[in-house]
């Protein structure tokens, strides 16, 4: 994921505290090790027993803070959806929408989309993710197998641009027809004006010295 | 010199020049009209309509009376607070999402808040009575928002007397948060790791009250709703949906329950205690509006029954703390509401400017910079009144959201429209649209 150098924001400062030369990277989540616990074991045993091609089509299996995380490539999502949709031991029926989320420094896989699923029938939980490479964003529709996902894939096209191929519709849904890029995207300035207020300017908030 | 028009003999009166317009044409034209055999019209129904539930625009491809397309278009409310949230800290991000969904904020920060409770893995640190706090505002909140749907469906129908009883019934409601959160509306009340404030003096007996009130309140609408033959004309049969249907649409919530599935977050997935309490999940099988109304109705007596169980058991856990022990990530400032409303706590300042540096400091430290999220991704979900509310929480490591994004009940149930309306009639439609009870600033987010 993401690397962090410095702290409070400052950068090509004469620091001498040393904070300036800090670099912190966050931990990439590996591949989980089995026993995965909970009832993930079942899900992925019940999904392999469904799917001959699991092992190509999951790239990998995190289980992370109690939910289970199956990572796909993207050609063979539909499949796999399909597979969770339709096997009986599994019976994932609802798709609560996809949510992109971009990371610019995973390279090739910038765009990432995130499907949370729920089986009504056994009450559980799991999530897709597939990532896909800014320079290709491209990623087959879920339409065909959920039809709620129509308005969520506009949102997440709108918003980060990751196109949806086979959607009967692609257009803006929460920005205007004809806006400009996708506001949702880290390279995407939130803009703001600043703010004077008894003499003292106050930036943008994006503009604002940073803690991270 | 004059030109003459066939189509338009002029002849001269004592008011001046007259013109005979006789429309050679019109006859082909009508011919022309009754070869066609369909009569299309296509009418755009909003954004600013009475009628559509906020800035809600459909458009309506009509043959006759009969809608034949009916398409949602949304986005007039777009307000970017996901986006504004990545540039703020995590607690600020509970006074960017309480706006969302407006009529349901206690649900919208219950639900960031857990999710990121699940991020920080303190889900089971959460004091008892924080929690026992959170049921009681999410169920007094349900009813609020409740009395809205019902109020505005029935006015939206043509009955304007229910409105007037349940904005009165949400008054009340509104009052009781006044009183515990210093205000009626995005309150920010429900904070990272617990609540701002612990109830005032005198709230949980006023809660008993309201409930008593509202409990003898109800009986109103219901007399003028429940059975009423004109209200039932307007509402079975209308904006029929199934359970296959709402599966693949994904629906949630009161539109759900009226397929007769018994999908209730509270019971299927118990959050903040739910198990604790006794409470029945409402169900119909009708499909219809007429059912998702019956469904609203009774689960306000649902909620007064937990708020009872919520009100003896903060009884019991009088003086317990409202904040996780962790200081790392409970926020310092301690609130209070005074005659001016909610403020800094008197007390809480004599400590940091007079007495402690130490609290001074690490008050500045948490208030603006704020606390780290281990790094990774999370999701929650809790069962507001229009269905699942969900949200998915992605942290970098750092002090603010690396994404923020609600799964918002509203956004997605209102696809269901083109399915409930299309072969129905156009009055139909303005039942449909309200039972699903879309709240627009949702929808837009």
């Amino acid at each position: 994921m993401s690397e962090n150098h410095g702290m409070f924001g400052a950068s090509g400062s004469g620091d001498t505290s040393g904070f300036g030369g800090l670099v912190r990277s966050a931990i990439n989540t590996g591949s989980s090790e089995r026993p995965y616990g909970s009832y993930f074991d079942e899900i992925t045993d019940e999904l392999e027993r469904a799917y001959p091609e699991f092992s190509d089509a999951i790239e990998k299996v995190v289980v992370d803070r109690g939910e289970l995380t199956l990572h796909v490539k993207r050609d063979r999502l539909v499949e796999t959806a399909l597979k969770l949709r339709d096997t009986q031991s599994l019976r994932f029926e609802v798709c609560l929408g996809v949510n992109g989320v971009h990371y610019p420094e995973d390279k090739n896989r910038e765009l990432h989309a995130v499907y949370p699923l729920l089986s009504m029938t056994h009450n559980r939980r799991i999530r897709l993710e597939v990532s896909v490479p800014d320079s290709d964003p491209h990623l087959p529709s879920l339409v065909e197998v959920w039809a709620g996902n129509n308005w969520h894939e506009r949102e997440t096209w709108d918003m980060f641009g990751i196109i949806f191929d086979g959607h009967p519709g692609l257009t803006r849904i929460l920005m205007p027809d004809d806006w400009p890029g996708h506001p949702q995207r880290k390279d995407y300035p939130l803009g703001g004006i600043p703010v004077e207020y008894k003499g003292a300017t106050v930036p943008a908030p994006s503009e604002r010295r940073s803690y991270r | 010199m004059t030109i003459r028009d066939s189509y338009a003999a002029e002849t001269d009166t004592t008011e001046g020049r007259v013109y005979s317009v006789t429309g050679g044409d019109w006859d082909s034209l009508v011919t022309e009209i009754g070869q066609t055999k369909e009569e299309r019209v296509v009418v755009n129904m909003g954004p600013q309509h009475p009628s559509t539930h906020g800035v809600l625009r459909l458009v309506l491809e009509l043959e006759g009376e009969t809608i034949t397309e009916a398409r949602a278009g949304i986005g007039y409310l777009h307000t970017g607070i996901e986006k504004n949230a990545e540039y703020r800290t995590w607690t600020q991000g509970v006074t960017f999402v309480t706006r969302m969904d407006y009529l349901a904020p206690i649900f919208n920060e219950t639900a960031y808040c857990l999710t990121l409770e699940k991020l920080l893995g303190i889900t089971n640190d959460i004091p008892e009575r924080a929690s026992q706090i959170r049921v009681l505002m999410m169920e007094l909140n349900r009813i609020s928002s409740h009395m809205v749907a019902l109020g505005t469906g029935a006015l939206e129908l043509g009955a304007l007397s229910p409105m007037i009883f349940a904005f009165r019934e949400r008054e009340k409601v509104l009052d009781v948060f006044e009183m515990i959160s210093g205000l009626r509306m995005n309150m920010a009340y429900v904070r990272p790791g617990g609540v701002a404030q612990d109830l005032p003096k005198g709230a949980i007996a006023k809660v008993r009250e309201t409930v008593k009130e509202l409990r003898h309140n109800f009986k109103d609408n219901e007399k003028l709703l429940v059975g009423n033959t004109i209200w039932m004309k307007r509402t079975q049969g209308i904006g029929y949906l199934d359970l296959a249907g709402c599966t693949t649409l994904g629906i949630t919530g009161p539109v759900l329950r009226s397929t007769g599935m018994p999908w209730d977050l509270r019971k299927t997935e118990p959050y903040c205690g739910y198990e604790n309490y006794e409470f029945d999940v409402i169900t119909t099988d009708t499909c219809d509006v007429y059912g998702r109304f019956l469904i609203r109705m009774q689960e306000l007596e649902q909620s007064l029954r937990i708020i009872e169980q919520a009100c003896d058991k903060l009884e019991k856990s009088e003086g317990q703390p409202v904040m996780v022990a962790d200081k790392k990530i409970a926020w310092p400032s301690q609130l209070s509401v005074g005659s001016d409303g909610m403020g800094n706590s008197l007390d809480h300042i004599r400590e940091i400017m007079g007495t402690s540096m130490e609290s001074l400091i690490h008050h500045f430290k948490l208030v603006t910079e704020g606390f780290r999220v281990p790094a990774g991704q999370a999701y929650a979900a809790v069962e507001s009144p229009r269905g699942e509310t969900g949200v998915h929480l992605v942290s970098d490591g750092g002090t603010r959201p690396y994404r923020v994004h609600f799964r918002e009940p509203s956004f997605n149930n209102l696809q269901a429209t083109s399915a409930m309306a299309e072969g129905g009639m156009i009055a139909d439609v303005i039942g449909a649209v309200a039972s699903i009870d879309p709240v627009m600033g949702g929808v837009d987010r």
